[in-house]
């Protein structure tokens, strides 16, 4: 059975996220009924799993970097000066010394670690930077994260419990590329962030007015991040894992 | 953070070296030549960085992705003829897979070569051979991540383009990569 060529055009924009939400809608429920288009939705999907698989993108070679890298244009602007032979020695002690402490601080800066979960969580209330795949639909946020990460992270259903799924995007916390799922919990918006990790305890904590959870589960680390209530964020936490099952 | 505010050239640093993976990715799919992709990408370099002057916002990944586009249309217009012999060679490859399709063969076919390929050979080269817009709007989107209206930015055209262009793009990659669709008639229903 063929897809409709009228919907073709929104299939493609329901899967990157783009279409509005009443659009959006009008194309779920033909979905709903129309065997044809469930079966090109799937197509589109399986095509972008291709094309986002390993290895398909072409990396930049070392060699080309390098060499931009060394262009006169983009090098430092303050060179950094030679040393005087006579300082030398206590540079080296000094770069030994702040060597050892990087070796013996514990892996990442904790603190600073929280403090950037709520930055994260800010700026994605900021219009526009939400979400960068935008649906109801678990079944396309998925396949979403598909060759943007090397993880996949688990996009259970949470609508009926009163957290509905807005959608995903890819975020940035202690320098790693991390998954961002997003749930919206009456007006209030609920950021997970997911990046692997070997697991760690559960922690939880307030941070400039937001409550964060953490909690790690099949080799993920999983933080949400909300102003709402800490005891409604202990409820999202106890939903996400058992629907993860 | 910092609190100084950073020099042009450590701002350019910040902005646009993060982007140059999907920089060179970008000419490799637009010029399909892995030698004059590193040109492009050290030339359009070079060229954002002389202009970041006049870059006023938004987003540097998309900015700098238009230079690369701009300077490898260039480079092959240098090294070599027109654009019109790259839709020819795809829509030649497009019959040649759909016959392939067509021939239930059990004997060492073209076929059986074709998916002992490397699976990553055969997504890269079906995606060479699809015509230009189609393909850089699938490379910018699907492997780049880029929203419409930064493909929109980047390829100067309409968002409503952006989204045919790729819905094009995806079916006719569809037809290179999967199974044909169940009861699929070739007839009545063309790629437009």
């Amino acid at each position: 059975m063929p897809a409709c060529a009228d919907q073709e055009m929104l299939l493609t924009g329901l899967v990157d996220g783009e279409l509005d939400a009443a659009n959006s809608a009008l194309v779920e429920a033909h979905l709903a009924r129309c065997d044809g288009c469930r079966e090109e939705l799937e197509r589109i999907q399986a095509v972008r799993a291709l094309l986002g698989g390993r290895g398909v993108r072409h990396k930049l070679p070392d060699a080309l970097a390098q060499r931009i890298a060394a262009l006169p244009e983009l090098s430092p602007a303050r060179p950094p000066r030679r040393l005087p032979g006579w300082l030398a020695p206590g540079v080296a002690g000094a770069l030994a010394a702040s060597l050892l402490m990087v070796t013996l601080l514990p892996p990442g800066n904790q603190s600073v670690v929280d403090q950037e979960l709520v930055s994260d969580h800010v700026r994605s209330l900021q219009p526009g930077h939400l979400t960068d795949v935008q649906t109801t639909n678990q079944h396309i946020v998925k396949p979403w994260f598909n060759g943007k990460i090397d993880f996949s992270p688990p996009v259970p259903e949470l609508a009926d419990a009163g957290f509905p799924l807005a959608g995903g995007r890819l975020d940035s916390l202690d320098g790693k590329t991390v998954a961002a799922l997003v749930y919206h919990r009456r007006l209030h918006t609920v950021n997970l962030f997911v990046w692997p990790e070997a697991g760690r305890s559960e922690r939880s904590f307030a941070k400039d007015g937001f409550s964060v959870r953490e909690w790690s589960r099949d080799g993920l680390r999983f933080a949400a991040v909300s102003d709402i209530p800490a005891a409604e964020l202990a409820q999202f936490q106890a939903l996400f894992v058992q629907r993860s099952g | 953070m910092k609190t100084s505010a950073p020099d042009h050239a450590d701002a350019f640093r910040q902005a646009i070296l993060p982007h140059l993976d999907g920089a060179y990715n970008l000419a490799r799919y637009v010029t399909r030549d892995a030698v004059l992709s590193e040109d492009v990408v050290q030339d359009a370099v070079l060229r954002a960085y002389r202009a970041f002057g006049q870059f006023r916002g938004g987003s540097p990944r998309a900015w700098l992705f238009a230079i690369v586009r701009n300077c490898s249309r260039t480079a092959m217009q240098g090294r070599r003829g027109t654009v019109s012999l790259v839709v020819n060679e795809s829509a030649l490859s497009d019959e040649a897979v759909a016959e392939v399709g067509n021939h239930a063969d059990p004997s060492p076919s073209p076929e059986e070569e074709f998916s002992r390929k490397q699976d990553v050979e055969r997504v890269r080269s079906a995606i060479e051979a699809i015509p230009e817009p189609f393909r850089e709007a699938v490379v910018l989107r699907d492997l780049e991540g880029l929203s419409y209206a930064e493909i929109a930015d980047v390829t100067d055209v309409a968002v409503g383009t952006v989204m045919s262009r790729l819905s094009r793009g995806r079916a006719m990659l569809a037809k290179e990569l999967l199974p044909p669709r169940k009861e699929e008639d070739e007839q009545s229903r063309s790629v437009k």
